[in-house]
């Protein structure tokens, strides 16, 4: 509503096709993409009939990238993540990353889910020393990494509780540890924050920005929330609901390190804006009709 | 009126300290819990003493003959007077419980990761195993005597056939209802399959089985006293014939103590296991209790 809001950016000037190009013209295997889908679809079959989950998504993600997917729910963008991690089978097009194709569950990854997935047998340390154990990593560096990363989140001193001895917030922070340890290429978060309360969400956000800008990852960020994905991201790939297409993808140029009071200024509220008024548009959204501003 | 106070009665005492206010809330509870503690296990010792003297007062003003309900003080006298009786036919009944018991477990937990495991067996097996259950065990007790004879064997075998099932049902269900993610997650981290198995799978299976034990155990006591029944010549279950037969009720109640005992402690002896086995899991069921 405020005449700053309505102000066109840099970015909004940019028309739809050419932004698609330039994302289209980086062929795969390019020392800039890391990760590139190619007309990815997924179909399920159902009693009812085929579902299309997935409809012929090309994505770019660059080295190093924060890259968000962000749609409304059943829009299929946690089915991306999980094809990304080659845990579910592809109906049809390819994925790449570093030029090799995905056929199978990518280990070079570290995943987060929305709810922590915690191994209730397990202390905090323990289900974060998993990945190692797993992983086969010399136990005394993994397990001295694993402290000093549950410290880093803000759970020193709760190492030897249990996850059903641990909030909401700190089981996911406990499952981010575990993401980590091994120190993957790849974080692959699918909307992690979705289940917790606005300022532990903002707090944990904080907390994957460090650590995002100490370890140089690539991170492919699931999120229904407009703020969240702006706030986090390098890129934000729009997705249109049932079945899922890319609607638009939004270069955030904000500078970094985020802060908080970012959000109020008036750059990111336009992309706010910009984004939100694709889901109006898409019938995401639906305002009672009025007089338009 | 908050306000007013402080004026009103300048000599009052300041208010107590946060750590006073902490201090005497963490006492009340404290007291609160050993209070609790303690009637917990009171009311029930109560309600049970008071039974007893209502059933020996009863008896005795009705002058109830004790072949149809002996006083508890007669019982009490019986299971004195037969204490090296019942502790010998115990000790028999005890081995056919623990072997009926371990033959369900070392049968049933096999079977059921059969079962899980291989898709053709349990096409075939499950369904069979499902519909055997319809027939009614204890009626078989007396093909058993025909094929296994009176010793050992035949109680045993009984127990177990009773026992078995909730063992191989419980354990398929812990194994199979385990959250997708907790699968993707181990391939994510190139768990191969066997190693989910015992180190996710597995554990995850844990609390499920230990419930099928639970089931299983009291019903391999039911198993030992039908195979004592339908052919002992030992036994707490051949006891309670023969105390039957020659119209020895005080006896009869002995024998039921004893089994009542023999149950309550072998179901104890799993729970005492799964704590061992199961600390964490065992430590959120007594927050549940506390809280409820």
């Amino acid at each position: 509503m405020a005449p700053a809001v309505r102000r066109r950016r840099h970015v909004a000037n940019l028309t739809l096709e050419q932004r698609e190009e330039s994302v289209d013209q980086m062929p795969s295997g390019t020392p800039d993409n890391f990760l590139h889908t190619e007309d990815l679809t997924k179909v399920y079959a159902s009693r009812d009939g085929p579902v299309r989950a997935l409809d012929g998504v090309s994505i770019g993600e660059r080295r190093g990238e924060f890259l968000s997917i962000l749609g409304p729910s059943g829009c299929g963008k946690s089915t991306f993540l999980m094809l990304v991690a080659g845990l579910i089978s592809i109906s049809s097009g390819t994925i790449t990353v570093d030029g090799q194709p995905v056929t199978g569950p990518r280990t070079d990854i570290g995943i987060v889910f929305q709810s922590p997935v915690l191994l209730e047998w397990r202390t905090a340390l323990g289900n974060v020393m998993l990945q190692a154990e797993a992983r086969g990593l010399d136990r005394k560096a993994a397990e001295a990494r694993a402290r000093e990363l549950l410290v880093s989140v803000g759970l020193g001193g709760f190492e030897d509780k249990y996850p059903h001895e641990l909030s909401g917030g700190m089981r996911q922070r406990v499952s981010i540890c575990r993401a980590l340890i091994h120190n993957p290429e790849h974080l692959l978060m699918d909307e992690p924050f979705g289940a917790l309360d606005s300022l532990t969400r903002d707090q944990l956000g904080l907390d994957l920005l460090e650590i995002w800008n100490r370890r140089h990852m690539t991170v492919l960020f699931v999120t229904h929330s407009v703020a969240e994905a702006v706030f986090l991201s390098d890129r934000v790939v729009v997705m249109t609901p049932r079945p899922g297409r890319i609607d638009r993808i939004i270069d955030i140029d904000l500078p970094r390190p985020r802060r908080l009071a970012m959000r109020e200024t008036p750059e990111f509220v336009e992309y706010s804006r910009e984004i939100l008024a694709m889901f109006v548009k898409r019938g995401v959204l639906q305002e009672a009709e009025g007089e338009a501003p | 009126m908050n306000d007013a106070a402080p004026s009103r009665d300048p000599a009052r005492q300041a208010p107590p300290t946060i750590e006073e206010v902490e201090a005497r809330l963490q006492e009340d509870q404290a007291n609160r819990e050993a209070r609790n503690r303690i009637w917990s296990f009171l009311f029930p010792s109560a309600m049970v003493v008071a039974l007893f003297a209502l059933w020996e007062g009863v008896t005795l003003v009705f002058t109830i003959p004790a072949f149809l309900l002996p006083a508890p003080s007669e019982i009490l006298v019986s299971i004195e007077a037969h204490a090296g009786l019942i502790l010998k036919e115990s000790v028999v009944t005890t081995i056919e419980i623990a072997l009926g018991f371990g033959l369900s477990v070392v049968v049933g937990i096999p079977l059921a990761l059969a079962i899980f495991l291989w898709t053709p067996f349990a096409l075939t097996v499950y369904p069979l195993l499902v519909g055997s259950q319809a027939v009614p065990k204890v009626a078989v007790a007396p093909l058993f005597l025909i094929w296994f004879g009176f010793g050992l064997l035949p109680k045993v075998l009984i127990a177990f056939l009773i026992a078995f099932f909730p063992i191989v049902i419980n354990t398929v269900m812990g194994l199979s209802g385990i959250e997708r993610e907790k699968i993707y997650l181990a391939q994510s981290m190139g768990l191969s399959p066997m190693r989910t198995f015992y180190k996710i799978r597995l554990p995850n299976a844990l609390p499920s089985i230990f419930a099928g034990f639970k089931i299983s155990i009291t019903l391999a006591v039911v198993g030992a006293v039908v195979g004592e029944f339908v052919g002992g010549d030992a036994g707490l279950g051949y006891m309670l014939m023969v105390a039957n037969g020659s119209m020895d009720t005080a006896l009869l109640f002995a024998g039921l103590v004893a089994l009542t005992l023999l149950g309550v402690v072998f179901f104890g002896l799993i729970v005492v296991v799964e704590r061992f086995m199961l600390p964490a899991h065992a430590i959120d069921s007594a927050t549940v209790a506390r809280q409820s």
